[in-house]
């Protein structure tokens, strides 16, 4: 099996699974109860942020264990937007991002909220200036997301961080969740506010996450209950889930500095192939695109009949984003981008993880070049 | 060419006389104990300064630890170029133009410690400014209220250029005073006073009295931690658990209430003072501070204080309660200290506690029983963990993660 839709979800490598299993079993103990075994159980879950806030270049007091992306993408827009609405009530987001980002901003909107949605480039790129163009006297929010989990694009983070320190009343947030595994930042460096990843996109387990948040930030929680995570997410703790989210996270910047070279040389590769097979449209910008995602569109062909047939073939890639594959229709992210309806409704990604090996690019381009040619004859396109 | 180097001044060491080689070294130790998360960075003494030589450690990292350790006044990120004019301007000028910050005017101030070296310190601070004017656009000399001023060094190892310096912790390095037993309780006060202590050079090993189970685990582990924080201001620190309950259990039934909290604190005066000297510590620190509550009054100090004649250090002695709590979120012990878990010092607080004890009243209550076997009995029951080198259970922990 090549799995090469690691943009969607990881395999959980066995150490964490192991960690995982250890921990249930072990440290048992609800980290409220004030028993020896409630006891272990608190210490190693903040041995767990401290590990993962040294990791993240953030406080222990910044981690805010979470279920996931959508969690953390929600407590953030959410948890600020209500927080600080008597400061103001309007908001900005890009065009581009992932649907826990723009359908939280969606529902904000109901609610009486002001949401501008700053415009991307042909790449899917913001343009800073226009993101500080958008700042108004009432904005509280910023949230762009880092890497584009459809294209790979890269978001210039840094920048706007530093163009939005002019305006202290606001805070930015970013979506981290592609970024975390092949274009780690340091939070402090970086300079956002408030910055989301999920577990399973390293290797870890699903139902985990974390929310950085600067200290000093307030947020209206989403769950209200017996105020664990600093109040600001209740439920009772998910120790082994965030012991994993460690442990994974660990590995992945070990094995991400040892890899990195290899799935630079694997996306080169993988590009080479597709720049000379006909019917083929590059999407993922050629600078500044993460090195693990490539989008490609195959105009006038339909994307799941490709992946049925790689899927046959062993081969697993994916239309678009996971969460909204299902529904038939057009990939918003790259109708932004305005690269026309054609590709964004005949587009695949193909997104590898730190274990991808060259082999196993080398198979999906014979792949590829055998299915496409055929698929285009079929369809009456290729002569 | 980067900042790949620290320069660290000691200011009132200098002043230490013969000592000085002494504190030094403990300084040097200290430092090296605070960086141990940066194996590559090299801690070194040369006359009058330390240099810590980063080899790729990460600078502001670095730079936080080393401003908790006590008896710095300052250090700065440093240049380090050969004794040769040329590599020294050219250094010089990088310093200045990676220097973060303002800088429109700047100065150079020389120092030549290396006397062998040709030129004089007036001679070369001209130099070396010139070279600066010439290679940048729109930057003047102030030698007055200059932006920057670049400290030039040079010394028999090699020349240290600094720009701007980061001010220390200041006092004196941890251990330099020899060692003190801190009452450590779990509020916000005792580790308070334990970190003052520590900026005098005092070096802590920490008594807590635990009471099982009317004080929880939960709160042992408060004691823990709040030791844990307060290692990184001067090394690994020894927490002395002392099983506090049968004596507690045989006051509250012997002793008239009124009396029950007085007579407690003796007899917590009298094991720490008998800690201390088996340990060779000439000196028992609290947290009390004048008048804030019943056992700290003057007259109740008076009458607790009679049962040793072994020093008492109160660093806290005239300090408001939020002068104390505003220490307390500086050294960031304060989050750990409100955790609400009971201590030995609040079960068992009779409603009755007299303000005014009187040392012949205390005297009388504690014939009502004989209280010396029960020390002794609490002393053989200590348990001694070493705070700062992790122990077993910790490390399968961290196997986990």
């Amino acid at each position: 099996m090549i799995y090469l839709d690691n943009s969607a979800t990881t395999k959980p490598w066995p150490e964490v699974l192991e960690a995982y299993q250890k921990a249930t079993q072990t440290y048992f103990g609800n980290p409220s109860s004030l028993h020896r075994l409630g006891t272990e159980a608190d210490t190693l879950f903040q041995k767990a942020r401290q590990a993962v806030a040294k990791l993240l270049g953030a406080h222990t007091e910044e981690i805010i264990f979470t279920s996931g992306g959508t969690e953390g993408n929600n407590l953030a827009i959410k948890g600020i937007a209500f927080a600080y609405q008597t400061r103001g009530k309007h908001l900005i987001t890009s065009t581009v991002e992932h649907p826990s980002v723009l359908e939280a901003f969606r529902y904000l909107e109901t609610l009486g909220f002001e949401v501008t949605y700053v415009p991307v480039d042909q790449e899917g790129r913001v343009n800073p200036r226009h993101v500080e163009e958008a700042v108004r006297e009432d904005t509280t929010l910023v949230s762009i997301v880092h890497v584009n989990n459809e294209m790979g694009t890269i978001q210039p983070i840094e920048e706007i961080s530093r163009r939005l320190k002019k305006y202290p009343k606001l805070f930015f947030h970013t979506d981290h969740v592609q970024g975390v595994t092949h274009v780690p930042f340091s939070f402090r460096d970086i300079g956002v506010d408030l910055c989301t990843i999920s577990g399973h996109k390293f290797h870890g387990l699903k139902g985990t996450g974390v929310l950085v948040k600067r200290k000093g930030i307030r947020l209206s929680p989403l769950f209200h209950g017996g105020g664990q995570e600093f109040g600001v997410r209740s439920g009772t703790e998910n120790v082994p889930g965030m012991v994993a989210l460690a442990k994974a996270l660990r590995i992945t910047r070990e094995r991400q500095r040892e890899t990195k070279e290899k799935i630079l040389t694997g996306k080169k590769r993988l590009l080479e192939a597709l720049q000379t097979l006909e019917g083929a449209v590059i999407n993922t910008p050629v600078k500044d695109s993460a090195p693990h995602i490539v989008n490609v569109s195959f105009p006038t062909l339909k994307p799941e009949v490709i992946i049925q047939a790689l899927t046959k073939k062993g081969i697993h890639v994916s239309t678009k984003s996971a969460c909204s594959s299902k529904e038939n229709q057009p990939s918003a992210v790259i109708e932004a981008c305005g690269l026309g309806k054609e590709r964004a409704e005949s587009a695949i990604r193909i997104s590898f993880s730190v274990d991808t090996t060259e082999a196993e690019v080398e198979e999906l381009i014979t792949q590829l070049r055998m299915i496409i040619p055929e698929m285009r004859k079929v369809m009456g396109v290729a002569k | 060419m980067t900042y790949d180097h620290i320069l660290v001044r000691f200011g009132e060491l200098a002043l230490k006389g013969k000592n000085r080689t002494q504190f030094e070294q403990r300084l040097q130790t200290n430092i090296r104990f605070a960086l141990k998360d940066h194996p590559s960075c090299r801690v070194k003494r040369t006359y009058g300064r330390i240099i810590v030589q980063l080899n790729g450690a990460d600078a502001t990292k670095v730079s936080e630890k080393l401003q908790k350790v006590f008896g710095i006044s300052s250090f700065s990120l440093a240049m380090v170029a050969p004794n040769q004019m040329e590599a020294i301007k050219d250094a010089a000028l990088e310093a200045f133009l990676q220097h973060e910050g303002e800088k429109r005017t700047f100065k150079v101030s020389s120092r030549r410690s290396y006397k062998a070296f040709p030129m004089r310190s007036a001679e070369l601070n001209p130099e070396i400014g010139a070279h600066i004017l010439r290679n940048t656009e729109g930057v003047t000399v102030d030698v007055h209220h200059p932006d920057v001023e670049v400290n030039v060094e040079v010394r028999e190892q090699g020349t240290y250029i600094t720009c701007g310096r980061i001010k220390g912790r200041g006092g004196l390095p941890v251990g330099t005073a020899g060692k003190v037993a801190l009452m450590l309780s779990g509020g916000i006060d005792s580790p308070v006073a334990g970190y003052l202590a520590m900026k005098r050079g005092a070096e802590l090993e920490a008594v807590h009295f635990h009471s099982p189970p009317y004080t929880n685990e939960r709160a042992r582990k408060k004691v823990e931690d709040l030791t844990h924080i307060l290692t990184a201001f001067g090394g690994p620190i020894t927490l002395h658990i002392v099983p506090f309950t049968n004596l507690q259990t045989t006051i509250h039934q012997h002793v008239p209430s009124n009396y029950a909290m007085t007579i407690m604190r003796r007899m917590m005066l009298r094991i720490t003072e008998r800690i201390a000297h088996q340990r060779g510590m000439k000196a028992i620190v609290n947290g009390e501070s004048l008048g804030q509550v019943a056992s700290q009054t003057l007259e109740s100090m008076y009458t607790i204080n009679e049962v040793t004649n072994m020093p008492i250090l109160r660093p806290l002695v005239s300090l408001d309660k939020q002068e104390v709590i505003d220490i307390s979120q500086e050294i960031g012990t304060y989050e750990t200290s409100i955790l609400p878990y009971e201590d030995c010092c609040t079960i068992f607080l009779p409603p009755n506690s007299v303000t005014k004890p009187r040392r012949e009243k205390a005297n009388q209550a504690e014939q009502s029983f004989s209280f010396e076997p029960l020390i002794e009995e609490t002393l053989q029951g200590i348990e001694t963990v070493e705070i700062g080198k992790e122990d077993e259970r910790h490390t399968e922990m961290d196997d986990l993660l």
